[in-house]
């Protein structure tokens, strides 16, 4: 792992070795981890319907069973962490679904900016989907699509233009 | 400085009142501090320091410091951080330590209470020790020094972690709407804007004071759950208005919509800086670094990743040398450490409005010490903190404590412990609940089972008595 805990983010190199194939995750969303750290925490394993998430005890790390996330976002909405997001490969594009807990919200087909885990705009994407949760337990769920497939590693914010 | 959007919270704002401020009209809204409203006009200076006359503002916002006493309506020393605003309040500058009231008229009545319990601090663990108490039909005096009831729950606008049991998932406001529903409809009996002050052992009673009013309550049993407060740290310009606490911050920005500073600086990598900095990214306010002096992140890792995300550089190895302004902060001056944590020759600038204290909490003691509680220092558990039965009883005979007073830890955890602390006073009033206790005790142990809790565990060890 990297010094994460010196600079407060991840690297890719961090992540890429657990990361779903491209298979898994062509078929429906499927839900990936940045929590790499154990603290005393587990509402994604309470919040899935499908059992997909399993923590030893609640101090444990989380573990996602890829075949058996179906992509619904729950465990997303509800993180405390905002470390849950779903990736996908759809038809000729890649989309990342994230917590967001800002305002002003961007509209679906707004072109957004890209951010990478250090705020560093690294492209842009259209929003392709926008959940927003009224019951203010949850966040709101923002998916983005675009192109290059090595984003999928990296988008993990977004920025909305003129916001 | 008045915020008008934010993603989680709404802020109702209805009819205006005018109180005066060294003679001139300033509008607030009724329900908020005379502080706040200062603030929500612009004016950051309280006082001036007795001696060298230095500008002085708000520091904790929760009635713990005495940093932003006032003269109001002819009284000096008053704190008006927890004081709501009243029409026609005539509100002053005080010049050193202030003269005392010529007539004592002030003080307008006495009134007696004497209840089974007496429960102090209205955060999670008072108010679980309340619901646990009262579901049983015991009968509960609950005080708050604050105007609103629910302590440091009501300005946690994020989500809490532990398990789904503690309300994890669930954001603090939440949080304390649900308790504080349930207290109402058990018809607690409570009391806010209440500050008890003073307790004598031979007669069995602590004196507060209400609305210039004189209580004195006899309780049979007591749970002090009345938290903690900052800890400042020294560096240049420290007393300099617009340093303040992170908590106030959050205090100013998330209970009453107020912004804090436009650019502020966060002092502290712990979970209290992080949230607070993420908390001021949501409403709006551009949060310019946060710097730790150790060499890691303390907090969460996912709370820092919330922030980097947003751009918000994390400097670990780095702390606050000088804060540097006329009436209130204008510019930071920071400093990198060595691997010994001595300062080196780096030191770089950031212009700042806000300078947020997130360096550590130190339990609320005081009154447990006059009590006559023994104490002892725990510097893993933030300070001076009383020694505990398993039960959560003190030296003091039918004194129990829960919450961050016994040693900082989390809001599930407070919630847990006021709930022991009430099934212990409820076990000796002859309830059968040792099996809800066992588990509860379980819980709690889960709860602190992770590395993050292993020297507070070390530390609750040398408070254990019995
Ligand atoms: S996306 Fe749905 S199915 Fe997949 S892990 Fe999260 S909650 Fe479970
Ligand atoms: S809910 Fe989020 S922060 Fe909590 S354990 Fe699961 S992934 Fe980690
Ligand atoms: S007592 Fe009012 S700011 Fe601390």
């Amino acid at each position: 792992m990297s010094n994460y805990l010196e600079k407060g983010y991840l690297e890719v190199s961090d992540i890429i070795d657990n990361f779903p194939s491209e298979d898994v995750f062509s078929l429906h969303p499927v839900a990936v981890s940045e929590c790499v750290q154990e603290i005393p925490c587990n509402p994604c394993v309470s919040s899935c319907p499908t059992k997909a998430i399993t923590m030893q005890d609640i101090s444990s790390i989380p573990v996602i069973n890829y075949e058996q996330c179906i992509g619904c976002g729950k465990c997303v909405q509800v993180c405390p962490g905002l470390a849950l997001f779903l990736v996908f490969k759809n038809k000729d594009s890649y989309e990342i679904t994230l917590p967001y807990e800002m305002l002003p919200l961007p509209k679906v087909l707004d072109e957004v900016y890209l951010l990478d885990r250090t705020g560093k705009r690294i492209g842009t994407g259209i929003v392709k989907r926008v959940i927003k949760v009224e019951k203010n337990t949850y966040s709101s769920l923002i998916t983005v699509s675009f192109k290059e497939k090595s984003l999928i590693y990296e988008v993990r914010n977004i920025g909305v233009k003129n916001g | 400085m008045e915020i008008f959007e934010h993603p989680i919270l709404r802020f109702e704002r209805k009819s205006k009142i005018t109180f005066f401020f060294e003679g001139n009209p300033v509008e607030a809204y009724p329900q908020e501090t005379v502080a706040m409203a200062l603030y929500r006009n612009g004016i950051n200076v309280f006082s001036y320091s007795p001696k060298l006359h230095r500008p002085r503002g708000l520091f904790c916002a929760i009635g713990k410091c005495s940093s932003c006493l006032m003269e109001v309506n002819g009284i000096p020393n008053v704190r008006t951080c927890i004081l709501n605003v009243q029409e026609g309040m005539k509100v002053k500058r005080q010049n050193g330590l202030g003269d005392l009231p010529k007539t004592s008229e002030f003080l307008k009545s006495e009134k007696e209470y004497s209840p089974t319990v007496l429960v102090i601090g209205s955060g999670p663990a008072g108010l679980m020790a309340s619901i646990t108490l009262k579901e049983k039909g015991v009968d509960v005096l609950l005080i708050e020094q604050n105007p609103n009831l629910g302590g440091q729950l009501i300005k946690q606008t994020h989500k809490f972690f532990g398990s789904q049991k503690e309300k994890a998932g669930t954001r603090g406001i939440e949080i304390a709407n649900e308790l504080v529903k349930e207290l109402n409809s058990l018809d607690v009996n409570y009391f806010t804007n209440t500050t008890l002050f003073s307790f004598y052992p031979r007669e069995n009673v602590f004196l507060a004071f209400k609305d210039n009013e004189l209580l004195k309550i006899f309780p049979k049993f007591v749970v002090f759950a009345t938290g903690a407060s900052e800890k400042m740290i020294p560096f240049e310009g420290n007393d300099l208005p617009n340093v303040m606490g992170a908590g106030a911050a959050q205090t100013l920005v998330n209970v009453y919509g107020i912004k804090v500073g436009t650019n502020v600086l966060m002092v502290g990598a712990g979970n209290v800086g992080l949230i607070v900095s993420y908390q001021l990214l949501q409403a709006g306010i551009n949060v310019k670094a946060v710097v730790e002096a150790s060499d890691k992140i303390g907090g969460y890792f996912v709370h820092a990743a919330k922030l980097t995300r947003f751009g918000v550089p994390i400097y670990t190895r780095t702390t606050i040398k000088k804060a540097v302004g006329v009436d209130k902060v204008e510019k930071a001056i920071l400093v990198e450490l060595d691997e010994n944590f001595n300062e080196t020759s780096k030191e770089f600038e950031i212009d700042v409005d806000a300078i947020l204290l997130s360096v550590g909490l130190q339990p609320s003691y005081q009154l447990l010490a006059q009590a006559g509680c023994e104490m002892k220092y725990i510097p893993s558990l933030g300070g001076y903190v009383p020694l505990r039965s398993k039960e959560l009883e003190t030296s003091v005979k039918n004194f129990y404590i829960a919450g961050d007073v016994g040693g900082i830890e989390e809001a599930s955890t407070a919630m847990l412990e006021g709930k022991l602390a009430s099934l212990s006073i409820l076990k000796k009033l002859g309830f059968d609940v040792e099996k809800e206790k066992e588990a509860l005790e379980l819980d709690l142990a889960k709860l602190r089972s992770t590395p993050f809790s292993k020297k507070i565990l070390q530390g609750l060890k040398e408070v254990a008595y019995e």
